[in-house]
């Protein structure tokens, strides 16, 4: 889960003798570490309003009902590096499910729905893909135009009634537990860390770093700007119909309204985590810690009986400090 | 406003004391102690690195000085931003054009220039009447009401001028004006600049090339590593003397390259056509060969060779790497032919930023750095490592983003990204822009060292004797075609010219000037 700077640290400089910054401050001042601090405050803080909180145990589950955003925030952080963002995953999930709901339905069986939902969301990723790179569209515009294609598209398949009885080996992956550990952690552990090995230090994912620095430079330096783009898009449609798959597991019924707003916590995850809204920089890493810290300071307002609507005024306005701290240090650091 | 004020010729309008400036605990000024005069223009010289740019932003307020003072006509001012110093009477000429690429050429102009109130209607019809007056008395060709972005570099640059123009400056800084600019372009900036100093404006005049400097300054100052080490009238020194203040070491005179053994075809172009741009380019370059492309700027140079390299491909014609037909429609296919392209526009299509040198010189060989899909550092630390020693990039650290080098180095980072990919054919446009005297002979060896390897060159420059000095054949455009192919016998800076001015003599005026 290292991060692409983190490789430039390593060695000490070779020219000159002089170091421009000492390492502790790089350090310190990257985004990851205040996300990790944040983490920290946010568990001693939640622990103090109530002494549940101190069980491991209970954050680990509180996790599994925000897992699957997390999961999709992944993807995203890598969206967001190369420069570009993607708002449909939330609806991909919601279609993708339904379409998962009604295979099974039709009697195509567990896996053969699975293949269809699966399948569904690589094409509306290509779909996502097609509008931003082959027709030149801003993917802001593209994404919030596809979150509402997709989710009326859930609502005209699966109509307005939950699809269920799905068969008991399917449903409650949130309750299953290797270790003590639920099941949808250890998904995360392993996702975060190959993702994060293979951004932090793999060719592509420095390609990505350079495409959302500079896409023009990029091209020049024999970049293949579209295509890593374009897998981009469909790893985030992928990615989404594998946790709209997760959801139906969990909720043991899938419905056009699955994921409902989900964008808004995916996208906040992304910013908390220190990745850098004009793409370019971010992490792995980041993104999740930032999960994490998600599960503390939602599950501990819910311990702290503060009530939905007063939840979410704090979700946004931790969105818009989170996006205003990471650009100041960015700015920073770029002088 | 203190700029209405006009100061007799002689006078010292500006002067530096104690001048240092560190970044990030390194000292690239040191103590600068410097008088300009009001009425005359005084050159910056040194080589990359040595903090010309440096000085020039921490008089006109982007940098704030680590120590030392100030003082415009004996009091001591502070220069704590571009605004203050616009305020004061002193604009800066920025090495890369900072303007806004979205903004209209008229809008470009009036920034940061006064408005009047917040909410009162801004006066287009006036805005506009008076950036076409700036333009006409710059004599240039220019619309107005054109975004930035569709400019060329030198338009561009031709802006710059404009917009310090506009604002009644006292002291103009220029930071490498000339470097995007074409030999006529370049006299017309002249008259100009002359005719600013006969207004009694002081003008600092940044650049690498001596013979500008020459025509042009009345004083020089040599700056080297950070360090004033010379200042007088122009007259008294001679080149070689500057060059060695500038370099520490004298330089030989750039002698012919070798006549190399020339093979067969390396790059074959073929009628060649991109509507509006150029048509029917027909060329060849062998293995071997230096092969110059000459041309006023907007002469399609540019546009050809990206369309070789398949960034804005050929709407028809072929092209052929090594006798085989390629339809190149990405970089990256042209690189796995062999190809690279060192392109002119270094700030938006060569560097990324805010990334590490190392990230930057790295960028075109992901093979080389990862030979299973996942970097080895120990690998790109050394190929890196070679590079900036070979290329003998200035650089505090390799993990310094490159946006923080100097203009110069930034370009040698550039040129050593593309060595690295050990290259059949290598199209350089304007390679030498920018870099100083002494790293451009190294450079010209390395280029005929290249070509002994067996490599085919194709080099776009707008300095003639660069060309006629390296080239084995000069090709000359204009107006999008080809109309001269010049070999070395043949090729006289007359003759290149002759072909180089568009005979349609509807094309811009800076070319009758
Ligand atoms: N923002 C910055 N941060 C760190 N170092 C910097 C920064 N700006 C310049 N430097 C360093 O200061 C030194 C002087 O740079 P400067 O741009 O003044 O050189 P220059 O004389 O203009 O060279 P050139 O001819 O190549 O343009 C260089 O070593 C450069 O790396
Ligand atoms: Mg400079």
């Amino acid at each position: 889960m290292s991060g692409a700077e983190d490789a430039t640290t390593r060695t000490p400089p070779a020219a000159d003798a002089a170091t421009p910054r000492p390492r502790w401050q790089v350090i310190l001042v990257r985004p990851e570490t205040v996300t990790f601090l944040f983490l920290i405050v946010a568990t001693i803080g939640a622990s103090w309003l109530s002494p549940f909180f101190a069980d491991v145990r209970y954050i680990l589950e509180s996790f599994t009902f925000y897992f699957e955003f997390a999961i999709v925030a992944l993807i995203l952080t890598m969206v967001i590096i190369s420069g570009e963002i993607d708002l449909s995953a939330a609806s991909m999930m919601a279609l993708s499910a339904s379409l998962f709901g009604v295979a099974y339905q039709a009697g195509l069986g567990i896996p053969g729905a699975m293949a269809v939902s699966l399948l569904s969301g690589v094409l509306m990723g290509a779909f996502n893909g097609f509008l931003v790179i082959n027709m030149k569209l801003p993917s802001i515009i593209v994404t919030i135009g596809t979150l509402t294609l997709f989710r009326g598209l859930a609502q005209v398949i699966a109509g307005d009634k939950s699809i269920g009885k799905f068969p008991a080996w399917f449903i409650g992956i949130d309750y299953r537990f290797v270790f003590d550990v639920p099941i949808p952690v250890i998904v995360f552990l392993i996702v975060s860390l190959i993702l994060g090995i293979f951004l932090g230090t793999s060719a592509i994912g420095r390609q990505i770093y350079q495409i959302g620095t500079s896409p023009i430079a990029a091209r020049h330096a024999g970049i293949r700007v579209n295509r890593i783009k374009y897998g981009l898009f469909i790893a985030m449609g992928l990615v989404s119909s594998i946790a709209g798959l997760l959801a139906a597991s969990r909720l043991a019924s899938v419905r056009y309204d699955l994921a409902t707003g989900g964008e808004l916590q995916m996208v906040l995850i992304v910013m908390l985590g220190g990745t850098y809204i004009f793409g370019g920089r971010g992490t792995i890493l980041g993104t999740f810690l930032a999960a994490w810290l998600l599960v503390v300071i939602a599950t501990g307002m819910t311990v702290a009986n503060i009530p939905i609507n007063a939840q979410l005024t704090v979700l946004g306005l931790l969105l818009i400090v989170s996006i205003i701290a990471t650009n100041a240090i960015h700015v920073r650091t770029q002088r | 406003m203190e700029t209405a004020t006009t100061s007799s010729a002689g006078e010292t309008v500006i002067s530096a004391r104690g001048i240092s400036k560190q970044f990030a605990g390194i000292e690239v000024l040191r103590d600068v102690d410097l008088d300009f005069r009001a009425g005359e223009i005084h050159a910056l010289v040194g080589e990359n690195g040595a903090g010309k740019s440096t000085f020039a932003k921490i008089l006109s307020g982007v940098h704030r000085p680590t120590r030392g003072t100030l003082a415009l006509r004996g009091e001591l001012v502070e220069v704590p931003n571009p605004l203050t110093a616009q305020r004061l009477g002193i604009t800066l000429i920025h090495q890369e054009p900072v303007s806004f690429p979205d903004l209209s050429v008229a809008e470009n102009l009036v920034l940061g220039r006064d408005q009047g109130s917040v909410l009162g209607r801004v006066p287009w019809a006036k805005i506009t009447r008076d950036a076409r007056e700036s333009m006409d008395q710059l004599g240039i060709n220019i619309k107005v009401n054109v975004p930035m972005r569709g400019l060329s570099i030198a338009d561009q640059q031709m802006v710059e001028i404009a917009r310090a123009l506009a604002s009644d400056s006292r002291l103009i800084i220029m930071d490498e004006p000339t470097a995007p600019l074409t030999p006529i372009e370049v006299e017309t900036l002249f008259k100009i600049v002359r005719r600013l100093r006969d207004e009694g404006r002081t003008i600092i005049f940044i650049s690498h090339r001596l013979e500008e400097v020459r025509a042009l300054c009345d004083r020089i100052t040599v700056f080297r590593d950070g360090n004033l080490v010379h200042t007088g009238d122009v007259a008294a020194v001679d080149d070689e003397e500057i060059i060695r203040l500038m370099i520490g070491r004298s330089l030989k005179e750039y002698i012919h390259k070798r006549r190399t053994e020339i093979g067969e075809v390396a790059l074959e172009v073929k009628d060649l056509c991109l509507p509006g741009l150029f048509s029917d380019i027909s060329f060849e370059v062998r293995k071997g060969e230096i092969v110059g492309l000459a041309g006023l700027v907007g002469a399609g140079r540019t546009d050809v060779a990206r369309a070789i390299f398949g960034i804005t491909p050929a709407h028809s014609g072929t092209i052929a790497v090594n006798g085989k037909d390629i339809g190149v429609a990405e970089p990256t296919e042209a690189i796995a032919l062999g190809l690279a392209f060192v392109p002119e526009d270094r700030a938006a299509a060569g560097i990324f930023q805010s990334l590490s040198v190392e990230h930057n010189i790295t960028a075109a060989v992901p093979g080389r750095i990862a030979p299973r899909g996942f970097i080895r550092h120990a690998l790109e630390r050394a190929l890196a490592n070679e590079a900036v020693q070979k290329m003998r990039i200035r650089l505090a650290s390799l993990r310094q983003p490159i946006g923080e080098l100097s203009g110069g180095n930034q370009q040698k980072s550039i040129l050593a990204r593309w060595l690295l990919t050990d290259p059949s054919v290598l199209i350089m446009d304007e390679p030498t822009r920018g870099i100083d005297v002494g790293v451009k002979s190294e450079f010209y060896d390395m280029i005929g060292e290249l070509a002994e390897s067996g490599r085919a060159i194709l080099l776009i420059s707008s300095e003639l004797p660069e060309l006629l000095a390296l080239c084995d054949r000069i090709l000359v455009m204009s107006e999008g075609r080809l109309t001269a192919d010049l070999s070395r016998a043949e090729a006289t800076q007359e003759n290149v010219m002759r072909e180089a001015v568009p005979k349609s003599g509807v094309h811009s005026p800076t070319v009758a000037a």
